[in-house]
């Protein structure tokens, strides 16, 4: 039971579009680990956003319960869903989501300012911390624009690690990158996935959720298919590969 | 949040688009410097007026006679005087804070001497009259008061009259006549200049009140008014409760009967001359104040485009942990800090008009630090109404839609 963190119990969306509604999620019981890394999958329109958005504390379901980390969030008030979000979830989105105009290391203090517990005290210096985990130390004082997409996406961790939560949230992490540069994030979430951080993420290409421990396929808003991953790929070794696939095509 | 954070993040924002949050506070540094302004130079009439209120005479004050009452019919200001020599003589003793009186006797007439003849004003006065009117002498001297009990037939005159009539000689000393009376000069007024309601102060002859009652007017009960200068501004009250009481006691007036005279200050004085420019002041401070709401519906229109623009930020503030009420509560900020910074160039602005109008024009413009600090309020409040809505409308967005927005 400790080892619990995300336990949905039918957990039900329904939408309501004019006079249709429309049910994007029915009923979904998922059960995820501490520690685990886990990739949803699924064609556009099977759920897995709508799963995301609740297990983020975005979104409030219609019917069904959620606990995190032992909490029963279907219970919880709008201002306490901002300090889940604050204190438990970090989010990794696609388009990155950074503000613009403004530097790396303000970006990743921000959640820092909302910390009503003030369990940081320096907040400089913790947001540098985090930026040395992704590797952009040297980069703290750029902005978004002067940031390549590999490294914006960096920034956006390191945002999302900043306030040390128990759980990353990644939507389509590397769905604005290129292949290699992808293979460098998941690197990274490979790397701190092994320090004990679990991560769920959103992903419709499989390549990529071979990075992961363990695969949930929805559809139609149901969990059709839930496995280990056996051929589990190393974004280390992967890494490699793809800088000397380079060399050679040069 | 911290109040720190909030400030820092709500400038950060506003310096990032530094020429639009210009032009967005240019409708409060307009209206705040246009208000401002108008009311300086509201402030500043006024001020003159005083100035020229303050030239009548240190803490004086005016008792003239009442309306008479003769069965029941009022017959308007000075149908009846009461004041009598008396009464004078009785301020004189039992009132304790006062530096002087004086009898006014009203009088008038054709003046003969040196190269001609000219009419003018002619009072008699007692001689505490030029420190009450803080009006010294050019040459000679005033009479005194055993001048007055002999009705001597002496005179003091104005400027105006000693161009008149001695243009090129010294008049003191010589013999003038007064309605063919004849008087000896004995001294010269100093040039006050203009009165308040623009006639010469200059054009006068002063005499020994007793002289004009006996020898000129010919009614020698008749006292025009009584002047009185209180031994400080701040007694000035004490003082009209003084005369009352001893004037009452003087005509004697039982309890319940009206007073048949009436006692006015400068303040009195000074209200009924500022009232006209006051209203002015008034309506041109409304008429700038609008201009101020306008800037203030400017912030609004700015900060709606503002949060539709910065929905993407909003989404992500939401989405690391910020609350509805502390989006609210930054977007609102940063309404004040644009409103009270636009206070503050306004202000800054007003002074320098103040500085150009007061020594390139002969228009005079006075700020008071009270016309600041309201200025200042008004535009805060301008600040928080005009930007509620906008905030409002900020901290209503659901992350997932604000994080969506392209």
């Amino acid at each position: 039971m400790e080892n619990i963190l995300i336990k949905t119990v039918d957990l039900t969306k329904t939408y309501n579009v004019g006079e249709i509604d429309v049910h994007a999620l029915k009923s979904v019981n998922i059960t995820i680990n501490k520690g685990e890394f886990v990739a949803i999958m699924g064609a556009s329109g099977s759920g897995k956003s709508t799963l995301m958005n609740l297990i983020g504390c975005l979104d409030m379901p219609t019917s069904g319960e959620y606990f995190l980390d032992g909490i029963n969030t279907s219970k919880l008030a709008q201002n306490e869903y901002a300090n889940i979000r604050n204190q438990k979830i970090g989010f990794v989105f696609q388009g990155f989501n950074l503000l613009p105009r403004t530097t790396a290391l303000e970006n990743v203090e921000l959640p820092l300012m909302y910390d009503r517990l003030e369990k940081v005290k320096d907040h400089q210096k913790q947001a540098t911390e985090a930026l040395k985990k992704v590797g952009l130390a040297d980069r703290m004082h750029h902005i978004p624009s002067q940031l390549s997409g590999g490294q914006q996406q960096r920034v956006a961790l390191a945002r999302a690690l900043v306030n040390e939560p128990s759980l990353i949230l990644a939507d389509e992490p590397t769905g604005n990158l290129d292949s290699v540069t992808s293979v460098e994030v998941f690197h990274l979430f490979q790397k701190l996935n092994d320090e004990g951080i679990t991560i769920v993420m959103v992903t419709h290409e499989r390549d990529f959720a071979a990075f992961a421990k363990r695969i949930l396929e929805m559809r139609d808003g149901r969990v059709i298919r839930d496995a280990k991953i056996k051929d589990r790929l190393n974004a280390e070794e992967e890494l490699k590969k793809a800088i000397a696939e380079a060399e050679i095509a040069e | 949040m911290k109040a720190k954070i909030i400030l820092k993040v709500a400038t950060r924002s506003i310096m990032k688009s530094r020429m639009r949050s210009l032009l967005t506070a240019l409708g409060i540094i307009i209206g705040v410097a246009a208000v401002v302004v108008m009311v300086a130079i509201g402030d500043g009439a006024q001020q003159k007026v005083e100035e020229q209120i303050a030239m009548l005479g240190s803490n004086l004050i005016i008792i003239t006679p009442g309306a008479s009452n003769s069965g029941g019919v009022n017959r308007g200001s000075g149908t009846f005087n009461r004041f009598t020599w008396e009464d004078v003589d009785k301020i004189k003793n039992e009132a304790t804070l006062i530096k002087g009186v004086t009898h006014i006797v009203q009088s008038g007439g054709q003046v003969i001497g040196g190269v001609g003849n000219w009419f003018t004003r002619i009072q008699g006065v007692s001689p505490d009259y030029l420190e009450i009117r803080s009006w010294p002498l050019a040459s000679g001297e005033f009479f005194t008061e055993r001048d007055v009990m002999a009705r001597s037939k002496v005179c003091i005159l104005g400027s105006d009259v000693v161009k008149n009539l001695f243009p090129n000689d010294d008049p003191v000393g010589q013999q003038i006549r007064i309605r063919s009376v004849p008087f000896r000069v004995i001294g010269v007024l100093k040039s006050k200049g203009q009165s308040s309601v623009g006639t010469s102060n200059d054009d006068i002859i002063l005499a020994p009140s007793r002289t004009v009652g006996d020898r000129l007017s010919g009614d020698h009960m008749r006292i025009g008014s009584i002047q009185v200068s209180a031994i400080s501004n701040d007694r000035i009250p004490a003082v009209m409760a003084e005369l009352k009481s001893i004037l009452r006691e003087s005509h004697k007036l039982t309890q319940g009967e009206d007073d048949d005279f009436t006692i006015q200050d400068q303040s009195d004085l000074s209200a009924t001359a500022t009232a006209t420019s006051r209203i002015l002041t008034i309506l041109l401070a409304s008429v700038a104040g609008v201009s101020l709401v306008v800037g203030g519906i400017g912030i609004m229109n700015i900060m709606l485009v503002s949060v539709t623009e910065r929905t993407r930020e909003i989404g992500i503030r939401l989405s690391v942990g910020a609350r509805a009420s502390d989006i609210l509560v930054q977007f609102l900020t940063e309404a004040i800090v644009l409103s009270l910074s636009g206070g503050v160039i306004g202000v800054l602005l007003s002074f320098l008009i103040a500085y150009i109008l007061n020594n390139y024009t002969s228009q005079s413009a006075y700020i008071k630090p009270q016309i600041i600090m309201i200025a200042f309020g008004f535009a805060g409040a301008i600040g928080i109404f005009f930007g509620f809505y906008p905030a409002r409308k900020a901290s209503a967005l659901n992350p997932i839609d604000a994080l969506r927005y392209e």
